[in-house]
This record gives C-alpha cells, structure tokens and sequence, in this order.
C-alpha cells in the first residue's frame, strides 16, 4: 500500500503537467471555437470549413500528406527490407545515415530545401551550369511534397524497420520450405507481418504532413495554403482565435477519423507501441 | 537394405574462423529415422539446414534421389522442415498454415480442403482448423508445424530440436506420436536433438557428432552398448569412464586390479579407456570389521568384490538409487535398486560383458574423432 502511494505520487508532477499543456489547451480550443466573439455558443466556426477558401485546404492538404505518405511508404519499405537483410555493423551504420537528419532543426531542413530548389538555387545552378534545362518547383505542391517526405520518411523507415526486423527469420524459411520463392513469401508472409509498422509509419507521416503549415509557408511561398497556413493565420495575423479554433477542430476530427481507418487494419494495436 | 535416399559427400562448411562440419560423409536410407545427436555447437543443426537447404557447404556435395541438389533453392527441394520454434503463421489460422505449401503448388480447393481434413486427425487436432496459431498451446503448435510440413508428402522430413521447447511429460508424448507418425506416413526423418534420452526412444540410426566430426554412427543399441570412444559413452547417458591398460586378449587392468572382460586384438600393456554404465557396477555390503589383509587373504570377489570403496554420496532417483564410491582413487557412479548408504564399505564387481573396452584418442587434441563409414 505505502508503495502505492510513493508511486502515486511519482505521476503528480505529469498529472500537474498534462493539466496545464494538454487538458487546458485543449478545453480552450473547444472553448474558442464553439463561441462567438461575445462568449456566445455557436457552430459557425467550425462550420466555417464549408467556405471555399477552408475546405480547399483541407483538400490540398490530404492530398498532399496522403501522397507523402504512399510516396514515404514505397521508399521506406525497399529500405527497410534491405536493412534487415544486412548482417553485422553495417546495418547500424546505414540506419544511422538515414536518421541523421533528425539530429538538425526542422526548421533549418526545411530552409535549406527552399535554399536548393529556388529558381535560382543551388539545384538549378548546378543545372545551368551542365547547361541542363533547369527546374521551377518552388512555390508549387511538389515541392511542399518533397519537404515533407524529407522531413517525415524517418519516421517511416523506423518502425518498419523495427517491426520486420523481428520478424523470426524461422518463419520466412518456413514459407520458402514450403515452396514459396522470395516474392511470394514477401507478400503472403513478410507484408502481413509487417502491418502494426506500416499503421505506426502511416500516422507518424500522415498526421505531421496534414497539419503542418512550416514546410507549406517555406516551400509553398505563401501561395498554396493548407488547412495548417489557415489556421495559423487565424492566429497569428487575423487574431480570429474562435475561427482557428474552430477550423482545429474540424481537422483534429480528420485526425481522428485517419487513426480509426487506421486501426481497423491494426487489429493487435501494436503499431502504437513506437 | 533399402537405397540410399540423401547422400553427403565430402561435406564441410565453416562461418568465418569457425569450421563447424569437416569433410562429413553421411548417407541417409530411405524410410530411415535418423537422429543427429550431439552438444550444441556440433555442427548438427548445420548439418540439417544444408540438407534443408538454407546454408550451402563451402565444400561438398548433397545428393538427393540420385540428384545433386546441392546448390538447389530450399522451395524447390522435396522435404519438409518442422522448425524448432514452430515458426508457425501467426496472421494465418491454422488452415490456412497448412494449406500454405498447397496454395503454392495451387492445388484444387477441395484437395486441399480434404489434405487438411487429414493432417488435422493425423495430429489429432480436428476441428482447431479456423485457429489462430496464437491460441495454441505449444503441443499443440508442434503438432500444426508437422501438419503442415507433411501435406505437401515430402520424402523427407527434417525436425530441428522440434520438443526442445515443451515440458517433460508433454516431450514424453510426442516421442511416441512422432514414432507413430513415422510409421503411418512411411517416410523418412532426419531428426535433430542434444537429448539422447530422445535419440535412443525414437531412432533407428543414431550419429553422434561432436565439434564437426561424426562420432558415431550406429543403431540405439549400438551407440549406448558399445560406443566407439570416451565422448559418446559419455554423451550417452551416464557412465564411469576410467583410464586403463589392455594387459592382454581378454584381461584389462582398471585402477591397478586386473579384470576379466570379452574385448579382444587390442594388443599388449595398451593404454585404452575403459567404460563402465552405472547400473553395471555391482556392489557387495563388506562388514565393518572385516580388514584389507583378510580381503587380500581370502582373494574372493564374489564375496568382497575386486575393489574396495566406501559410499561418499546418496541420491534417491525415483526407479534407483544413485551411489558414488570411492574407489581406488576413482569416483565410480553407481546406479542400484538397492541402498547403500553413505559410509558403507562396499566391494565393486563387474561382469566381463558389461566393459566395453574403447582405443585411447591418439592425442590429446584429437578428442573429436572422424570416423569414415
């Protein structure tokens, strides 16, 4: 019993802490956007995605993030798959090349980006000079695309590679015994097996890329909005806080509405455990 | 007897530094139940997973049928493997596990729905087809690998350690489900285990192998009666193995007393190393107060035995008692129905039948031996 209480204790300072950043926040947000300026209760600002301007977005940006995502899983995958198959140190060391970027600030990744794909960039300078016709895709989605497949595939090559690496090598023998060639003991067995990683990549890829407005503002030149500028601009240029709340709202429930679709092909829930 | 069905010819392979199989020859008889016995480390598993196919020799060849498969791809070989941690499907129910090799092979549905039908009274597991593998116990999951291993009617199966993970009395089981569906099935197995209790209940050929060398290759009674150095007697089963001089045909001195015994063309005053299992060792109750120079007097082994000891441990085993004695400098194990107990001056006998005589390892480091068959 005394041990109860000393460990009870313990999770005060995280009950204290979860209260003032996560609980509070949280309620204010609903609080914001479920009032008028008066302190009146109202919809209008959630409902405020119907206008153009808000639900195209909240279009662009699941179109955008859900490319990411498709494009994040088909490099991630090969990798993955290679890595586990590499025996010894170097396994480690190519993992370690791949995480790398996350040790440098974000936001330093993402204006380095913007450095090497302006017009006249680093990229199209080498370009010019191999007298190479030269790319214009600052400013435009793919650009936004390729920031978040930067910033986020990480994310991906990481729990996929944990969850095949422990697949027991024992198991794909067993299929390529029982007559299955590499493919197809891919398919039938190493995919489904690997399922709560490819869950775990998709919600650490998809959710960051949806809501992000950084690498939108950066690369997308203030021209593409996604639902994350808008909500930010809310905030910070308009002083709307019922709007932006409101417009949070509305994308914290395509959030959730993603994790749920998410989770019905996760049947053992283990792709949260990263 | 019959042919040869899988032959291994010349094998060796190494990882590294680490030379694990060198130059093994081994021919596998159709319809053979093959155990390969040894410490872990011996090369056995090795040896299995070549014949598998998931390790190829550096050096060697595998003949299967006639055919040499030694570079052929392990889905395109006619065996089976029964993995030691079942390896089963965990995403898949269990008909779909042993439906897996068929699908492949893209057998009809209801030729694959009847060859489950079957596998699953084989096992005497009916009605676990729409299981998953997770709600199995581990019996139980043995039981599916073998399923499904054996649908696709392999000639041969391979068992690597396949009881190494479940308890005593469930082992003691599957030995004899595994013999009967030896028996039904009318193929052959190559059996991999470090449990000579196993090898001797369920083999009809036993190799004993130790560092990469075969050690032994012989029936049960072979191995366990008369085995050809001091590892398989002491790999098999408990054994008092003393260092000892052959003095001539049928004479051999062990701990300085000269005893009868049936081995023969030794030669003269050789060193050999003499084996002796527990239960051999008969014991005889000398009184108290009988002393050394009446035993050395009277010179009868009948009633003092040709060494004297005296009983230094005691452990009640169930079937036996389990007795060492000190004799002569040598700890003897001794395994009786009878009690001794601790204290006890006792005389030792041994019928000649029961030494078996084995030729001294040349040198020192040549311990592991290969023995050419």
């Amino acid at each position: 019993m005394k041990n109860n209480k000393f460990v009870q204790f313990l999770s005060v300072p995280y009950v204290l802490w979860a209260i003032a950043f996560i609980v509070i926040p949280l309620l204010m947000v609903f609080y914001y956007g479920l009032t008028d300026g008066n302190g009146k209760f109202t919809f209008d600002n959630v409902l405020a995605i119907t206008q153009t301007v808000h639900y195209k977005s909240l279009y662009i940006a699941l179109i955008l993030a859900l490319i990411s995502t498709v494009i994040c899983i088909l490099l991630a995958y090969p990798l993955a798959l290679i890595l586990t198959s590499l025996k010894g140190k170097n396994e480690h060391l190519i993992v370690l090349i791949f995480i790398l970027p996350m040790w440098m600030n974000f936001l330093l990744r993402t204006l380095a980006w913007q450095t090497l794909l302006e017009n006249d960039g680093a990229i199209n300078y080498v370009l010019s000079f191999l007298h190479l016709p030269t790319i214009h895709i600052i400013n435009t989605p793919v650009a936004i695309v390729f920031g978040m497949i930067y910033n986020f595939l990480p994310f991906m090559i990481l729990p996929l590679y944990n969850v095949i690496g422990k697949i027991d090598q024992n198991v794909l023998n067993a299929a390529r015994d029982l007559g299955a060639n590499y493919f197809q003991s891919l398919v039938k067995i190493t995919l489904p097996l690997s399922v709560p990683g490819i869950i775990s990549g998709i919600t650490m890829v998809f959710v960051p890329s949806l809501t992000t407005f950084v690498v939108s503002e950066m690369l997308g030149g203030s021209k593409i909005l996604l639902i994350g500028n808008v909500i930010e601009q809310e905030f910070t240029q308009n002083s709307n806080w019922h709007l932006g709340s409101g417009l949070s709202i509305v994308l914290m429930i395509f959030i959730v509405i993603s994790m749920v679709i998410t989770a019905i092909f996760d049947k053992d829930g283990e792709g949260n455990a990263l | 007897m019959s042919k040869h069905l899988i032959d291994l010819q010349n094998i060796s392979k190494s990882y590294g530094s680490n030379l694990v199989l060198d130059e093994m020859n081994l021919y596998i008889r159709e319809n053979e139940f093959l155990t390969l016995l040894g410490p872990s480390g011996c090369g056995k598993t090795t040896t299995l997973r070549i014949i598998g196919g998931f390790e190829s020799p550096d050096v060697g060849k595998v003949i299967f049928d006639g055919e040499d498969i030694t570079r052929l791809a392990p889905n395109k070989r006619q065996l089976n493997t029964v993995f030691q941690q079942y390896a089963l499907f965990s995403h898949m129910t269990i008909a779909d596990n042993i439906a897996f090799g068929l699908k492949i092979k893209k057998k009809s549905k209801a030729y694959i729905d009847d060859k489950i039908k079957y596998a699953l009274k084989l096992v005497n597991l009916e009605g676990y087809g729409s299981r998953y593998p997770d709600s199995l116990s581990g019996g139980q999951k043995q039981r599916i690998a073998i399923a499904r291993a054996i649908v696709n009617e392999p000639k041969v199966l391979l068992l690597d350690e396949p009881l190494g993970a479940l308890d005593l009395k469930l082992r003691q089981d599957m030995q004899y489900e595994l013999i009967r569906l030896k028996k039904e099935l009318g193929i052959t197995f190559i059996y991999v285990t470090h449990d000579q209790e196993e090898a001797l209940t369920m083999s009809d050929t036993i190799v004993v192998m130790n560092q990469g060398y075969i050690q032994q290759i012989g029936t049960p009674e072979m191995i366990y009666n008369e085995p050809e150095n001091a590892f398989v007697a002491d790999f098999i089963g408990d054994s008092n193995i003393i260092s000892s001089t052959m003095i001539r045909d049928e004479l051999v001195e062990i701990l300085g007393v000269k005893f009868p015994c049936v081995d023969k063309d030794f030669g003269e005053n050789k060193p050999v190393d003499v084996v002796i299992r527990p239960e051999d060792v008969e014991m005889v109750k000398i009184p108290e107060e009988i002393t050394d120079e009446e035993i050395a007097s009277e010179n009868n082994p009948a009633k003092y035995g040709r060494i004297q000891g005296v009983v230094t441990h005691l452990i009640f085993k169930g079937v036996h008692y389990e007795m060492e004695v000190m004799a002569n400098g040598f700890e003897w194990l001794v395994h009786s129905t009878s009690l001794f107990p601790i204290g006890q001056k006792v005389g030792i006998n041994v019928d000649p039948f029961n030494i078996q005589i084995m030729n001294k390892p040349e040198s020192e480091d040549e311990e592991a031996v290969a023995i050419e068959e």
